[in-house]
């Protein structure tokens, strides 16, 4: 057994009214550069959908996640010498396209248009190449079905369904789907990496590009099955979310998480056997992998597990924070929480609890109680329908795990209406969904009521201490790269063609030969001698 | 032995060599953030995906080419009996296919690049000298190739070849070259530009090709402590 932490997401659908202000805190702070325009670590899609970028759950196209070939797995996209000799051009690449060619308006000419009759318009330019252009996507599209029946039929997951299905399942509901990366037991962006610049942090499970390291052959980009690795076009470099890891290291949440005014995403440690990992994602049925994947994860309350853990590093208050981590309670405890597509057998590590909004509404909108328990579990057993659609989204098709969760939280909720309401307790509803009068409590207050601290439980990093450790710097610095941005540049509408910079020309405290007049030396030629300032 | 070819053939050489080293090192310690292919398949995918691998793989077999041609003495082929005109009916197949092939890549990447808005306007200042070098060297190149069909044609690997093996011992065959034809010289020289804008261009991602990928395991660990060269990699 070989212990490791993992900051583990886990999302609540049920709240999410699809704002979007994740998506957009998240851009402020991480993708407001110039070449990042598209890029979006944190977006939220509608279901059924296609998703952003479109179709990203096709993977007959797309070639993303990990495949079983003679039993062992292998990236979908192929080997390494498969992908070696499709290094100079990445057949299976999107576009600008498929995400959407980003714009912006000309605004100056609102201001500057001398006076006449007409009303001056600020028309679209492109922000790639400068010139007019006609806005023909955008990061929400399809947001709250846009698009109607054209867009819907492209949706991955409703062409795994029957026709049937998919004309009754249009009327039947809608919800949101807030994503960013899945930051995975066994990411497959991190496996096809030519140059080995991803890697995942041991101390807490984040994924990460060695921005230094990378040097741009866009695999990472084909690999992730998420689609949640970006490529700079400006710097050529691939980006990614990076779970806000400076604010993780000091015990904050991500800034998806913080700004979320649902307050539905949950922060917590959880533990997993890292010798385990590789034998489940290679289970064979890929309807197994939800339940292969809870059995990689380690109950923090078993002193043998937290000797063991103690014994791989891990320091003391990462194992009481995985003892109070929300994330563990709803994955494993109370097992209301579902992985995002486990059939890409990457591990993922943002979880979902599914709606049951829709569950309850539907059954409203026919007249019926639709908090009452019977009903209530009548009615998803009877909609099998969305069912089967949450089954293609979180379990890899088998609707049994969906329909479990669904019911404990339709359990949850009819007895906390009763205990609302000072009826009599019934605690046949709790057994009837597995569980009991306390734990349907417990687990109302995690979801319903809990605070700040209970929702992120996040100790702060602990560092393997080397003689240079407090000298790190941010490995985010450096032109272009994520941790700079230039509040100026960004959206302003490019008058000429962007200026297409030699990477190397305008680094600060760096010295570009090709601007030397020859005369002197140079400062920043030659690293600083001892003592010099 | 006029001073314009030591100039060429006897210094030349060693100040482009100095710059690539030094100009390379210099750019690996003070622009590892710019060491990248600068792909520009985000914008446009599909002449990519024809002139790419035309180019690159025609590019592998020239340079290829270039190392036997260059380091491989005659004598040497003719101990192990290949004949004159074996070694050299294959150097104009090969190399001539290699040359078209790579040229033909590199038109529809040139074409790509000029007519494709995004793709024009994602380009580098480099790139302005980069394409036309590349160009000009190729024909060149492509023209001293065909010149082998000649009936007496010009033996490079007891001129061009034994000059290049005599940089290495740093006593330069000056003559040697000096009376090469001129399309070989023009071809040299061309080469030289392109080692000398080497460092500062696109061209770095080559060396950086990603030969480690084949050897290492999938899933690659690191250690928050280990940044940069202290890569932490624990295997599964």
């Amino acid at each position: 057994m070989r212990v490791m932490a993992q900051i583990a997401m886990v999302m609540n659908l049920d709240k999410c009214i699809g704002c979007h202000t994740c998506s957009v805190t998240c851009k402020q702070t991480w993708t407001n550069r110039s070449g990042t325009e598209y890029v979006w670590f944190n977006n939220v899609e509608t279901r059924p959908g296609q998703g952003y970028p479109r179709t990203y759950e096709d993977q007959d196209v797309w070639q993303g996640g990990w495949q079983r070939k003679h039993g062992r797995l292998v990236p979908r996209s192929g080997g390494r010498a498969r992908r070696l000799a499709r290094l100079f051009a990445n057949p299976r690449l999107p576009t600008l396209d498929a995400y959407y060619q980003p714009w912006t308006y000309d605004y100056g000419i609102l201001t500057d248009a001398p006076l006449g009759d007409d009303v001056p318009t600020a028309p679209p330019r492109s922000l790639t190449d400068g010139r007019p252009t006609a806005v023909t996507g955008g990061p929400n599209w399809d947001d709250d079905l846009g698009g109607g029946p054209e867009h819907l039929a492209g949706d991955p997951v409703l062409k795994k369904m029957s026709d049937r299905v998919r004309l009754e399942y249009e009327q039947a509901f809608m919800f949101y789907l807030p994503r960013i990366c899945e930051h995975c037991l066994n990411p497959s962006c991190v496996a096809v990496c030519p140059s080995g610049a991803l890697y995942k942090r041991i101390e807490d499970g984040i994924v990460l590009v060695d921005q230094d390291r990378c040097r741009g052959w866009r695999m990472c980009v084909t690999g992730c099955p998420y689609k949640k690795v970006y490529f700079n076009h400006r710097t050529g470099k691939a980006e990614k979310c990076t779970l806000c890891y400076p604010r993780l290291e000091a015990g904050e949440p991500t800034v998806c998480s913080e700004t979320c005014v649902g307050r539905l995403r949950y922060l917590g440690v959880v533990l997993y056997d890292a010798d385990r990992v590789g034998e489940a994602a290679a289970t064979p049925d890929e309807r197994d992998l939800y339940e292969a994947q809870l059995s990689c994860f380690l109950d923090p309350s078993d002193p043998e597990v937290a000797r063991a853990a103690e014994a791989s590093g891990i320091p003391h208050d990462w194992v009481t924070a995985a003892r109070n981590s929300p994330t563990y309670a709803l994955i494993s405890t109370y097992r209301v929480a579902l992985p995002l597509h486990p059939e890409y057998r990457t591990m993922p590590m943002v979880w979902y609890v599914p709606p049951l909004s829709p569950v309850v509404e539907s059954l409203t909108a026919t007249g019926h109680d639709g908090e009452d328990p019977a009903k209530l579990f009548a009615a998803i057993d009877a909609l099998r329908i969305p069912q089967e659609y949450l089954a293609h989204l979180f379990t890899a098709g088998d609707t049994a795990p969906v329909e479990a969760a669904l019911c404990r939280l339709a359990a949850m909720r009819a007895h906390m209406r009763r205990a609302n309401l000072g009826e009599e307790q019934d605690p046949a509803i709790a057994a009837s969904a597995g569980m009991t009068t306390a734990s349907l409590e417990a687990m109302y207050r995690l979801l319903a009521v809990a605070k700040y601290e209970e929702r992120y439980v996040i100790p702060t990093s602990y560092a393997v201490t080397g003689p240079d450790a407090a000298d790190f710097g941010c490995s985010l610095e450096g032109e272009g790269a994520p941790g700079m941005y230039d509040p100026e540049g960004f959206h302003a509408p490019p008058a000429a063609p962007p200026p297409a910079e030699h990477a190397g020309t305008s680094l600060r405290d760096r010295v570009n030969l090709l601007n030397w007049n020859g005369r002197g030396r140079p400062t920043g030629l030659f690293p600083r001698r001892r003592g010099e300032s | 032995m006029n001073p314009l070819h030591t100039a060429l053939w006897g210094v030349l050489p060693y100040v482009v060599t100095t710059l690539l080293v030094a100009g390379t090192a210099w750019r690996y310690r003070y622009d590892r953030f710019g060491f990248t292919s600068r792909s520009s398949q985000l914008h446009e995918s599909t002449l990519l995906r024809i002139g790419s691998p035309l180019f690159h793989y025609g590019l592998l077999f020239v340079v290829a080419g270039h190392l036997t041609g260059l380091l491989i003495p005659e004598t040497f082929t003719e101990r192990i009996h290949i004949h004159e005109w074996l070694y050299h009916a294959n150097a104009l197949a090969v190399g001539g296919v290699a040359g078209l092939v790579t040229t033909a890549g590199l038109a529809v990447l040139i074409y790509r690049r000029l007519r494709v808005p995004a793709v024009r306007a994602a380009s580098l200042r480099t790139d302005r000298v980069l394409h036309p070098l590349l160009v000009v060297t190729l024909l060149a190149g492509l023209a001293a190739t065909a010149t082998t069909t000649n009936d007496h044609p010009y033996d490079y690997r007891q001129g061009v070849s034994v000059w290049f093996r005599s940089l290495f011992t740093f006593s330069p065959d000056v003559p040697v070259m000096a009376h090469a034809p001129l399309v070989y010289q023009l071809h040299a020289l061309l080469g030289m530009a392109l080692f000398a804008l080497w460092p500062f261009s696109r061209l770095v991602h080559a060396f950086t090709a990603p030969v480690g990928h084949l050897f290492r395991p999938y899933i690659v660990y690191r250690s928050r402590g280990a940044r940069g060269n202290g890569v932490g990699r624990v295997r599964r």
